[in-house]
């Protein structure tokens, strides 16, 4: 069990395997540093908080894991294959999918018709692409979708169209398709912001849940109590680098995180 | 039927199944300014197949039909590189080499103009028409068409998803320009005589501005559009000197309106809903 193949110390004392590994990975928009010498791992079965103040360099950390854009250096390594040069559409195939900060449905369509498309790696054949399915209201990727959407307490908006639902409901749907693409991976950006406290109650219910079913789930949020319920591990971000990495209690000691967090707010 | 009938209906069926040409890449977001090249290319072929190697139309439609989707298919590739209104440049060029092409072609006759022997009726022409609303509304039932929205949508989170998106705009594109050929086949086919003025900006740029009117985001925008196009005028036929104009007018007072079109997916969504109420 012991898979010490990673560069980064620290680990949890009994280490799954490494689901998703960042390498040394650095990234600059028009030459300010966004990332800079990144490194870390998250664990099979396990939940790993990404966390750092606003422009910390968090959704840049999942925009290049998932390929929206490519690493100035560095790797990026998705259930053992390197991915680091794999083009976007190609690295879900590998096992990783993500929501989104700003929640990116599709507006047009109803929230089913995005759930749909998020199965599209697992209904990519041309049978697939072809069958009438709208003809057939309990066709198996219908119900599947609105299986997903009544685990989540969803399914009475299967038909709206997204553009006119709320924000809440539509942050909950924007991550029902990202579990439904049958990822191992999740990388989840601020899952629980807009929720009401009974919304981020039920969502750290099912976050735990889908841990408990062994997915590695990587978490962007600001929310501490949240973080503390369902992750193991806590990397600390701060203009792009590491500055602290271990369990919520002790990371949130370390004196440089708590500079970091000055004026914050957060800690 | 009347004569007049007749003819009008022509022309809506020539004009619902350019709609649907247009329909295609404009789901997937791509405007095609030169759709009355890929006609050209039906019309040209069907008539050289049945005139030169006296094919029947059971055959020549199809392989011209092909032929516009293959032209579609090679050039989509280099061609959907570009975007808005690069990409609408593009294709209007295109629109107008293919239709130059032909002009100085003279085994089609050149600018002369190009007679064909065989002949379709009007229930040919009215049922090929019909024949392309079921084919759209069938792929408007599959994930293809959603694939079509979402890429439209959302390139980058499509793309992320697994779907490719140049893709499904090429197939788009192709298939687009394929059901442009079998129109054009069957334009040369009933009317017999083809000519590469036909094929003109103006006929694209009309043939858009149906789908633009009728509205892109569902399968049914193309044919009411194409339907209001074709019919209204006819309707205004009382003022003849002033119905062009009413008829502009009020075109340009709709888009101001409903910039999305006549039919749009909130409608149904409108018409679902209040159906939902009624039944208990
Ligand atoms: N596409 C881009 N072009 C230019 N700069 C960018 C781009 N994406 C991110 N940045 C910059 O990179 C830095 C990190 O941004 P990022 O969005 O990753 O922060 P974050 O930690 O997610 O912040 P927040 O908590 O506000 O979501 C910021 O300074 C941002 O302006
Ligand atoms: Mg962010």
């Amino acid at each position: 069990m012991s898979s010490q193949a990673t560069s980064t110390g620290g680990a949890a004392p009994e280490a799954a395997p490494v689901a998703l590994a960042v390498t040394g990975i650095s990234k600059s928009f028009a030459g300010v540093h966004a990332i800079r010498n990144l490194s870390f791992v998250a664990r099979k079965g396990e939940a790993t908080a990404l966390i750092g103040p606003n422009g910390a360099g968090k959704t840049t950390v999942f925009n290049l894991v998932s390929g929206v854009y490519g690493v100035d250096a560095g790797a990026v390594t998705v259930n053992g294959v390197d991915v680091t040069h794999m083009p976007s559409r190609r690295r879900i195939g590998c096992g990783i999918a993500r929501s989104f900060q700003n929640v990116r449905l599709m507006d047009h369509l109803s929230v089913l018709e995005n759930l749909l498309v998020g199965q599209h790696i697992r209904a990519a054949s041309l049978t697939d692409l072809l069958t009438p399915y709208r003809l057939f209201p309990n066709h198996r990727w219908r119900q599947e979708a609105r299986q997903a959407l009544a685990d989540n307490g969803l399914e009475r908006y299967a038909n709206e169209t997204v553009s006119g639902l709320p924000y809440g409901v539509r942050k909950r749907v924007d991550l029902v398709r990202a579990t439904l693409a049958g990822a191992s991976i999740l990388l989840l950006d601020e899952p629980a912001a807009g929720l009401n406290p009974s919304e981020t109650n039920d969502l750290r219910d099912h976050l735990n849940l889908l841990v408990a079913q062994g997915l590695t789930l990587v978490i962007v949020e600001h929310d501490m109590h949240f973080i503390d319920s369902i992750c193991s591990n806590v990397v600390v971000l701060n203009f792009g680098e590491k500055i602290a990495e271990g369990p919520l209690s002790v990371v949130r000691q370390d004196p440089e995180v708590r500079r970091a967090y000055i004026g914050d707010g957060e800690n | 039927m009347s004569g007049y009938l007749t003819g009008v209906l022509v022309v809506l069926a020539f004009n619902v199944i350019a709609a649907y040409a247009v329909y295609l890449p404009m789901a997937a977001g791509q405007l095609n300014l030169g759709i009355a090249g890929f006609m050209a290319i039906g019309a040209y072929g069907a008539a050289f197949l049945t005139n030169e190697y006296g094919w029947s139309m059971l055959a020549a439609v199809p392989v011209a039909s092909a032929a516009a989707g293959l032209v579609g298919l090679v050039i989509g590739f280099p061609v959907l590189r570009t975007h808005g209104i690069y990409l609408a440049l593009a294709t209007f060029a295109l629109g107008q080499v293919i239709a130059a092409v032909f002009l100085n072609l003279e085994v089609v006759g050149g600018a002369a103009g190009y007679t064909l022997s065989a002949y379709a009726g009007p229930y040919v022409v009215f049922a090929a028409a019909i024949g392309v609303v079921l084919v759209m509304l069938y792929l408007s039932r599959t994930r293809f068409a959603l694939y079509l929205t979402a890429v439209k949508s959302d390139p980058t989170v499509a793309d992320l998803m697994g779907i490719s998106v140049r893709g499904v705009q090429v197939a788009a594109f192709a298939l687009g320009a394929m059901v442009a050929g079998f129109g054009g086949a069957f334009y040369a086919l009933h009317y017999n005589f083809v000519e590469a003025q036909h094929f003109n900006v103006l006929l694209s740029v009309f043939t858009v501005l149906y789908v633009l009117f009728g509205g892109a985001q569902t399968v049914w925008g193309p044919l009411a559009g194409a339907m209001f196009f074709t019919l209204a005028p006819e309707a205004l036929r009382f003022g003849e000197q002033w119905r062009y104009a009413i008829f502009a007018l009020f075109i340009i007072l709709f888009m101001a309106i409903r910039p999305q079109g006549l039919i749009t997916t909130s409608l149904f969504q409108g018409f679902r809903r209040r159906s939902n109420e009624a039944s208990p």
